[in-house]
C-alpha cells in the first residue's frame, strides 16, 4: 500500500495565515502547543514565585506588587483568598494547560507522524480545531484573574463545597464558573487531539513499522492518549454535576446543614466524597498520562546518547500497559483520610504497591540502558538522566503515601507536595527539557546552545532537589499544605528558615536561561543537519524542518526496530530504521 | 473489525489518503470516540447507583409520555436499518424517504423529550426536588445534545445523498453507528432510571 501519492508534498499551503495560523499540518499544531504551553508555564510559575513570597515572609509588604495586583494585595500585602487562588491556579495551570499541552498536543502533534512515518495526522482538520479550542480555553482560565472577586479558589481538585456554593469563598463565584468552562473546553480539546493520536498510530504507521518496532515515546504516547480518552469524561460527568449543583438548584455534592454568611443552605442528602471519587478517577490516570510521555521521551533521548539499543524494549512496553490498566484503580490513595472503610483503604493500598512493580521495571530499564553504553553527555542525555534520577527518588515517596498507614500521618502535608513535584513537577518538567534540547534541531532546523543548556541543566536540577526534597522534610515535620500563614502556628515557627531557604532557591529565575536559549538559537543557533544526533528512528530520515507532507515524493519503509545501534562489521555505529535486511551489519 | 483489518502486525501506509485507510481511520476514531462517550455514562451511572443506596432516595414516577419516546426511538434505529438495506439495493428514493423518516423521528424523541419534562415540571418536579429528578433532568440533557449531535449527521448524510448517486455509503455507516449507539445509551438510561430498582 506504499503506492507513491506525491500530491500533498508538493501541496503546502501558500497563504501567511493558512500556513501558520490556521493550519492543519500536525508540525505547526505541535509547535502552536509547545509556544502556548510556554506562554502559561511563565504565568504559571510566576504565580508560584508569588506564593514562595508568602510562605517565606508571610504578611510582608510589596508596594510594587500591591500596584499590579490591587484585588489580591491591597496595599501591598497578599490577602488569604488571593494565595488560594495563587495555589488553584499554578496547579491547575501547570498539570493542564502546561505540561499537557506541552508533551500531549506538542510532542505528540510533532512527533507521532514523523516517528511512525506518516505524512500527518487521521484528521488534519480535527487537530487544527483541537488547537485552537485551547485559546478560548487559555484565555479564560487566564481572565479569571481579573474577575471582581479573583480567580478560582478551591484547589485544582475543586473540591465542593467550595466549588460549589457560589458564596462560599470570594473565588467560588464567577471565578470558579471560568475554572470549569476553561476545563470543559480543555478536555474538548484533549479529547480531539486524543482521538487523532490514537488512530493515527493505529492506521496511519508506514509500511513494516509494526507495534513492536514504534519508538518508545510513540508507545507512551499512545497509553497516554487511551487513559487520558477513557479517564476524562467521568470528571467532565462530575462538571456537569458541579453545574447543575452550583446554578440548578440541586445537591450531588452538598450535604444537609451548610452555613453561609448565617443563611442555612436548603441543599441536603448529598456528599463531596462524590465528587473527590470522581475526580480522582481522573486525576490519578492523568499522573500518568504526563509521566509516560517524559518516560518514553526519556528512552528515546539515551539510546542514541550511549550509542546502544535501550534496555528491555519489549519489558518496557507491557510495563507501560501495566501501568496503565492499574493506573485506573487505584484513585483511593488520594482519599485515605476521607472516613472510606480501612477495608476500601486496604485494596487502594495493594493496588498502589502492585503499580510500583511495573514503574520499577521501567526505571530499572532505563538504569540498563546506561549498561556499558558509550555516553555522549548532550544537554538532552542530562535530562534523560534528571528524569531517571527523579523518578527513583519521587517513586520511593510515593510508597509510603501509597500506604494507608503512613499517608494519615503524611496526608495534605508539604510531603504530598514535595512528592508530586518530583513526580508529574520534575519527570514531565526534565521529559519536556530532553526532548526539547534533543528535537529543536528537527523542528526549528538549528541547534541550541549545549553550553547554555548544560549550565540550564544544573542550574535547575540542583535547586529542583534542594526545594522539593527540602518540602517532603517541612511534611515530616507536620507541615500542611494549601496554609496561608503557618506562623499563625508555635509548632511550624522552626520551619521559617527553610521555607526562606527554598524561596531564594532561583529555581524559576533560572528557567529564563533556556527561554534565551530557545529564542536566540530560533535565529542565530547553528544550522541543523538532517541527523545531528545520529539516531535511527524515522524522524530523523526527514530533513530539518520536514517540508509539509514530511516526505517528499515517498513514504520511508521500516525494516528493523527503532534501536539498532553498533552493529558487528557496519562501518557507522547506528543502523537507520529505513536500512534494508542484508545491510549494515548485524545484531551483536 | 479485526486486529489485522488496523494493520496492529504489520504497519499500513504512510499516506492516509488512500481511500480504504481513511474509510479505517473514521471509522476506528468513531469507536474511540463512543468509547469516552461510554465512560461519560460510566461516571453517571456510577454516581447515580452510589446516591440511590442512600437512605433518603426517593423515586419519581416517570413521565408518562417517555415509552412513547422510547417506541419512538427504537423505530428510528429500525428505519435507519431500511434506508441501510435501499442503500445497498441503490434505491435512492427509498433511501432519501426511510433516512428521512429516521431524522424526523430523532427530532420527535427530542420534541417528546421536552414534553417529558414539562410533564414533571407541572406536577410541580423540578431538578432540586429530588436526588432522582436532578439525575433524570441532568442525564435526559446530556443525552439529548449526543442525540441532537446524531440528527445533525443524518441531515448531513441526507444532503450528502443528493450528491452522491450510489449513496453516501461511507459517511452513513459511520453516522449509524452513532445513532445505534445514543439509541442504546437511552434504552440504558430507561431502564437505568425507572425500571432497575
Amino acid at each position: 500500500m506504499a503506492e507513491v501519492t506525491s500530491a500533498d508534498a508538493g501541496h503546502a499551503p501558500q497563504s501567511f495565515i493558512r500556513r501558520y495560523v490556521f493550519s492543519t499540518d500536525h508540525k505547526v499544531v505541535g509547535i502552536q502547543y509547545f509556544l502556548t504551553a510556554m506562554f502559561v508555564a511563565i504565568v504559571a510559575g510566576l504565580l508560584a514565585m508569588l506564593m514562595r513570597l508568602q510562605l517565606a515572609w508571610p504578611a510582608a509588604q510589596w508596594p510594587l506588587l500591591g500596584k499590579l495586583f490591587p484585588g489580591g494585595m491591597e496595599s501591598g500585602v497578599m490577602k488569604p483568598e488571593f494565595y488560594l487562588s495563587l495555589v488553584t491556579m499554578h496547579g491547575t495551570l501547570m498539570v493542564f494547560f502546561v505540561i499537557s499541552f506541552a508533551l500531549i498536543g506538542g510532542f505528540g502533534n510533532y512527533l507521532i507522524p514523523l516517528q511512525i512515518g506518516a505524512r500527518d495526522m487521521a484528521f488534519p482538520f480535527l487537530n487544527m480545531l483541537s488547537c485552537w479550542v485551547v485559546v478560548p480555553a487559555t484565555l479564560i482560565m487566564l481572565a479569571s484573574f481579573f474577575l471582581e472577586n479573583g480567580a478560582a479558589a478551591s484547589g485544582w481538585t475543586a473540591y465542593p463545597p467550595l466549588s460549589a456554593v457560589e458564596q462560599a469563598i470570594p473565588g467560588s463565584g464567577m471565578g470558579q464558573t471560568f475554572w470549569i468552562l476553561g476545563m470543559a473546553l480543555f478536555i474538548v480539546s484533549f479529547t480531539m487531539g486524543g482521538l487523532n493520536y490514537f488512530t493515527t498510530i493505529l492506521n496511519l504507521r508506514a509500511k513494516g513499522m509494526s507495534m513492536m518496532r514504534l519508538p518508545m515515546t510513540v508507545w507512551s504516547l499512545l497509553l497516554a492518549t487511551i487513559l487520558g480518552l477513557l479517564a476524562f469524561p467521568p470528571l467532565t460527568a462530575a462538571a456537569v454535576m458541579l453545574l447543575f449543583d452550583r446554578h440548578g438548584g440541586s445537591s450531588f455534592f452538598l450535604p444537609a446543614g451548610l452555613f453561609f454568611g448565617n443563611t442555612l443552605l436548603p441543599n441536603a442528602g448529598g456528599t463531596p466524597l462524590l465528587w473527590q471519587h470522581l475526580f480522582w478517577f481522573l486525576g490519578h490516570p492523568e499522573v500518568y498520562v504526563l509521566l509516560l510521555p517524559a518516560l518514553g521521551i526519556a528512552f528515546d533521548v539515551l539510546a542514541p546518547s550511549t550509542r546502544k539499543p535501550i534496555f528491555g524494549y519489549r519489558m518496557t512496553v507491557y510495563s507501560f500497559l501495566t501501568i496503565g490498566s492499574l493506573s485506573m484503580i487505584v484513585w483511593g490513595h488520594h482519599m485515605f483520610v476521607s472516613g472510606m472503610s480501612p477495608y476500601v483503604g486496604e485494596f487502594f493500598s495493594i493496588g498502589t504497591m502492585l503499580i510500583t512493580i511495573p514503574s520499577a521495571i521501567v526505571g530499572v530499564n532505563l538504569l540498563a540502558s546506561l549498561w556499558g553504553g558509550s555516553f555522549r553527555f548532550t544537554t538532552a542525555m542530562l535530562f534523560a538522566l534528571g528524569v531517571l534520577a527523579l523518578f527513583g527518588a519521587g517513586g520511593l515517596g510515593g510508597i509510603f503515601l501509597g500506604t494507608a498507614t503512613s499517608d494519615i500521618f503524611l496526608h495534605d502535608s508539604y510531603f504530598v507536595v514535595g512528592h508530586f513535584h518530583f513526580m508529574i513537577g520534575g519527570v514531565t518538567l526534565f521529559g519536556l527539557f530532553a526532548g526539547t534540547y534533543y528535537w529543536f534541531p528537527k523542528m526549528f532546523g538549528r541547534m541550541l546552545s549545549e553550553k547554555l543548556g548544560k549550565v540550564h541543566f544544573w542550574l535547575t536540577l540542583i535547586p529542583f532537589y534542594i526545594v522539593f526534597f527540602g518540602m517532603h522534610f517541612l511534611g515530616l515535620g507536620g507541615m500542611p499544605r494549601r496554609y496561608y500563614a503557618f506562623t499563625e502556628f508555635q509548632f511550624l515557627q522552626e520551619f521559617q528558615g527553610v521555607n526562606v531557604f527554598i524561596t531564594i532557591c532561583v529555581l524559576g529565575a533560572v528557567q529564563f536561561l533556556f527561554l534565551f536559549n530557545f529564542f536566540w538559537s530560533l535565529w542565530k543557533g547553528p544550522q541543523a543537519e538532517k541527523n545531528p544526533w545520529k539516531a535511527t528512528t524515522l524522524e530523523w530520515e526527514a530533513p530539518s524542518p520536514p517540508p509539509h507532507g514530511n516526505w517528499g515524493a515517498s513514504v520511508p519503509t521500516v525494516h528493523r526496530w527503532a534501536y539498532e545501534y553498533s552493529l558487528l562489521g557496519d562501518p557507522q555505529d547506528y543502523t537507520p530504521q529505513t536500512t534494508p535486511p542484508g545491510t549494515g551489519g548485524v545484531t551483536q | 473489525m479485526s486486529v489485522a483489518e488496523f494493520g496492529l502486525g504489520g504497519g499500513n501506509s504512510g499516506d492516509g489518503r488512500t481511500g480504504a485507510v481513511a474509510a479505517n481511520s473514521a471509522q476506528l476514531g468513531l469507536w474511540a470516540l463512543l468509547a469516552t462517550v461510554t465512560m461519560l455514562f460510566a461516571g453517571f451511572t456510577s454516581a447515580y447507583l452510589v446516591r440511590r443506596a442512600g437512605s433518603d432516595w426517593q423515586s419519581i414516577l416517570s413521565p408518562s409520555v417517555l415509552c412513547f419516546n422510547t417506541v419512538l426511538l427504537l423505530a428510528s434505529s429500525m428505519t435507519l436499518e431500511i434506508a441501510r438495506e435501499a442503500m445497498h439495493r441503490h434505491q435512492s428514493t427509498a433511501f432519501k424517504l426511510w433516512h428521512s423518516a429516521t431524522t424526523l423521528l430523532g427530532l420527535a424523541f427530542l420534541i417528546g423529550q421536552i414534553v417529558a419534562w414539562q410533564q414533571l415540571a407541572a406536577r410541580g418536579i423540578y431538578v432540586p426536588t429530588s436526588p432522582h429528578s436532578s439525575f433524570f433532568y441532568m442525564l435526559t440533557a446530556v443525552h439529548g445534545v449526543h442525540l441532537l449531535g446524531g440528527v445533525f449527521g443524518l441531515l448531513y448524510v441526507l444532503q450528502r445523498s443528493w450528491q452522491a448517486p450510489a449513496g453516501p455509503k461511507h459517511p452513513f455507516r459511520l453516522c449509524a453507528t452513532y445513532w445505534h449507539f445514543v439509541r442504546g445509551i437511552w434504552v440504558f438510561l430507561f431502564l437505568l432510571l425507572f425500571v432497575w430498582k
